[in-house]
């Protein structure tokens, strides 16, 4: 059943994750102040505002969420003397596969980021801010409110905090269940009572025109959590731990087949994936080799286990040299997973061992994109379900040879041509499994059949990938296009009323 | 449609939460709305629309998009099932299978938006695949109206069921 690791490994420097899975820790007010809490929240207030932007600056962090965008430039866009109020919003939507860290902190530390987040609002003079929590953590939504209405009455939050003359407010918003709320722009429409259909940028981005069109800052709540330890200790100091460029703690999530999954938060790119995967994790299950490796959530390009990877090393004489090393040699760290063609992204290792079936799983990552894009852009709304209908016939025997090549293709048209990086997103998966794995797509796609059977079978068929060990495929079942049964309900298969 | 008093009153707080547009307040209230009734029939979006000065349509548009909002009632238990990629490589899929057979459900078609769910017949529950849950360390996880159960096999699967009746 459930192995999730609750004693810190060895390998961790817990500070996000100081007290989760503490003995004895609670959620309530008292025992964070008992543990030191609001101490940092006291110290930022005696500090200028710029001066906690520059600690942030100077502290190197960059960004949780997915993108490593660097935080003190982030908010260094922020035009403080504008005649505009300035927002701030905590992106609690933990929506990429694979990611499962924020849950903990929501869980077990709210006032660890409401801490941060009254840190970060003084900085960036934000006077209201939400945290955007998604729909399906009811639960964290109601330890977050009992926790701001404790901050509230303590005088931690809002008006004149602690005697400062600052007021700031925070409320929780609930999401309800889509994914794309967790692209920034997304999530701001969102938050204004709208389809969360992402906004252009450039020209605008939310740091300039955000909610309401409002300069307004999005981060994600492990983000916002670093900010008090940075206030802490210092920028200075904060950026001594982990690697230049790469600095601080991250929570690693690791999914999928190993001995033991679990979060784990280290120095960034103390650890090598394979000191993540064999020392911490325990290796693959009984018998099995790793096969895939997803570094960084469900989007980022997939990783072979049996491949080369060149990445450009520093030398003894500074120069930058050319060295070759396995998957297991790979530092993770924002830097060297692009070298290698995937990312750091959201933290999440989805692991795969060689009893998994590529294009089943590929399958099952397409069923996620196709039922989660937004449907503004065409290559993404069409792309993504010509994706999902692809993979489907493959895993359902009904593979038709230019099934590769047509994925290939469709996947190369969406990214990079779309509103917002849910293209990127959902093209990776695919045009790194099929150039990854040609040959396990290339032996599913045996069976030739004509365009029209090809069209008509692929919408009317439910193709089942099951993801089980011994690579039972479930028969197809003559579903169909789903009857509608309510007023507004919308067919499955196809996006037309959806947009 | 009834909105009892205490609910009204939760709604009118909620709103306050708003200050610079009271539009915001679409998605909480069809959640405290979603809660009360089991679901958002157009009546009810109707109420939110004019509770906040919008038209029907602001509101639908939301309910259809956002896979939460169910636009038909549910069972008296509603069963969420994880279906992304680290819950399916733990056996989601034949969880929902046997969630599905030990509830009396006909098993929902995948996850989709509208009305996803299927509703077994004496009404006591109701059953959705649903996209990543955020706990995949734990694989397979499931949720029961709000709480959350992870690392479920069949046998936990049956432990889970009798609690709700
Ligand atoms: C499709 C998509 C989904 C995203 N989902 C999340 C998410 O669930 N949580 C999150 O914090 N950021 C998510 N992001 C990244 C946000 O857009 C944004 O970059 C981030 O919240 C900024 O915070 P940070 O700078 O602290 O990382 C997503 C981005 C995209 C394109
Ligand atoms: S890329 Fe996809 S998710 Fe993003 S705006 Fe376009 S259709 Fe929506
Ligand atoms: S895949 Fe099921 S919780 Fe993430």
């Amino acid at each position: 059943m459930v192995s999730l690791i609750k004693q810190p490994h060895a390998r961790e420097r817990r500070m996000i994750f100081k007290n989760v899975d503490r003995p004895g820790w609670k959620t309530d007010i008292d025992t964070y102040l008992e543990d030191g809490g609001y101490e940092e929240l006291k110290k930022a207030l005696t500090m200028s505002q710029p001066d906690v932007v520059n600690e942030v600056k100077a502290s190197g962090l960059r960004g949780r969420g997915g993108a490593g965008f660097p935080c003190g430039v982030k908010w260094g866009f922020i035009k403080q003397d504008g005649p505009k109020p300035i927002y701030l919003i905590c992106n609690a939507d933990e929506s990429e596969p694979g990611t499962f860290k924020d849950r903990y902190i929501i869980h077990q530390d709210p006032h660890q980021l409401i801490e941060g987040m009254v840190i970060s609002c003084y900085a960036v003079n934000a006077r209201l801010a939400y945290i955007y929590i998604r729909g399906e953590y009811p639960e964290g939504a109601k330890i977050l409110e009992r926790a701001l209405a404790e901050a509230r009455e303590r005088g931690f939050l809002g008006k004149n905090i602690l005697g400062s003359g600052f007021d700031c407010e925070i409320y929780v918003h609930r999401g309800a269940g889509a994914y794309i709320c967790g692209e920034e722009t997304g999530l701001i429409e969102s938050l204004e009572g709208k389809r969360p259909y992402p906004r252009i940028k450039p020209p605008y981005f939310p740091a300039v025109l955000g909610l309401y069109q409002c300069p307004t800052i999005v981060n994600n709540v492990e983000t916002l959590c670093h900010v008090k330890h940075i206030v802490r200790m210092g920028g200075a100091e904060y950026a001594k731990i982990g690697r230049p460029n790469n600095t601080g703690t991250r929570i690693l999530c690791v999914s999928g087949d190993v001995q033991k999954p679990g979060y784990f938060e280290v120095e960034v790119g103390s650890l090598t994936m394979g000191e993540l995967l064999y020392d911490i994790c325990g290796g693959p299950k009984e018998g099995r080799k790793f096969k895939a490796i997803i570094p960084g959530g469900s989007s980022a390009k997939v990783l072979r286990a049996d491949e080369k990877y060149k990445i450009k090393e520093k030398g003894t004489d500074g120069a930058m040299v050319d060295k070759e090393i396995t998957f297991d040699q790979i530092p993770m760290d924002f830097d060297t997973l692009a070298a290698v063609g995937s990312m750091a992204g959201s933290g999440g290792v989805i692991v795969m061992d060689d009893s998994r079936d590529m294009v089943e799983t590929l399958a099952n990552i397409n069923e996620f994109y196709a039922h989660e894009s937004c449907g503004q852009c065409t290559p993404c709304r069409e792309g993504s379900l010509w994706m999902q209908k692809i993979t489907r016939r493959m895993v359902s025997g009904e593979g038709a040879k230019q099934d590769p090549a047509v994925l290939k293709s469709v996947a190369d048209n969406i990214a990079g041509k779309t509103i917002c990086a849910f293209g990127e997103a959902c093209a990776w998966p695919t045009q790194s499994f099929v150039g990854k794995f040609r040959e396990e797509f290339d032996a599913k796609a045996q069976k030739n059949v004509t365009p029209r059977e090809v069209s008509d079978g692929v919408a009317l068929r439910e193709g089942r990938p099951v993801l089980v060990h011994d690579h039972e495929v479930a028969a197809a079942s003559p579903g169909g296009v789903p009857k509608p049964d309510a007023p507004w309900e919308l067919s499955n298969d196809s996006k037309a009323g959806h947009v | 449609m009834e909105i009892p008093a205490e609910l009204e009153a939760r709604i009118d707080e909620t709103i306050t939460h708003y200050p610079v547009s009271k539009r915001s307040a679409v998605l909480p209230l069809l959640h405290l709305l979603q809660e009360h009734f089991g679901y958002i029939s157009p009546e009810t979006a109707n109420w939110v629309a004019a509770k906040l000065d919008l038209q029907p349509i602001n509101v639908l548009e939301v309910v259809t998009f956002y896979p939460m909002f169910r636009a038909a009632p549910p069972g008296r238990h509603h069963i969420r099932v994880c279906r992304t990629l680290s819950c399916a490589m733990a056996g989601s899929y034949r969880l929902l299978d046997d969630l599905c057979q030990m509830a009396k459900i006909e098993r929902p078609k995948h996850a989709g938006h509208g009305t996803p769910f299927t509703v077994g017949e004496d009404g006591r529950f109701s059953i959705e695949f649903v996209e990543c849950l955020a706990s995949c360390g734990t694989a397979p996880v499931c949720m029961v109206n709000d709480d959350f159960y992870e690392g479920v096999n069949k046998e936990a699967a049956a432990q889970i069921l009798e609690k709700y009746q």
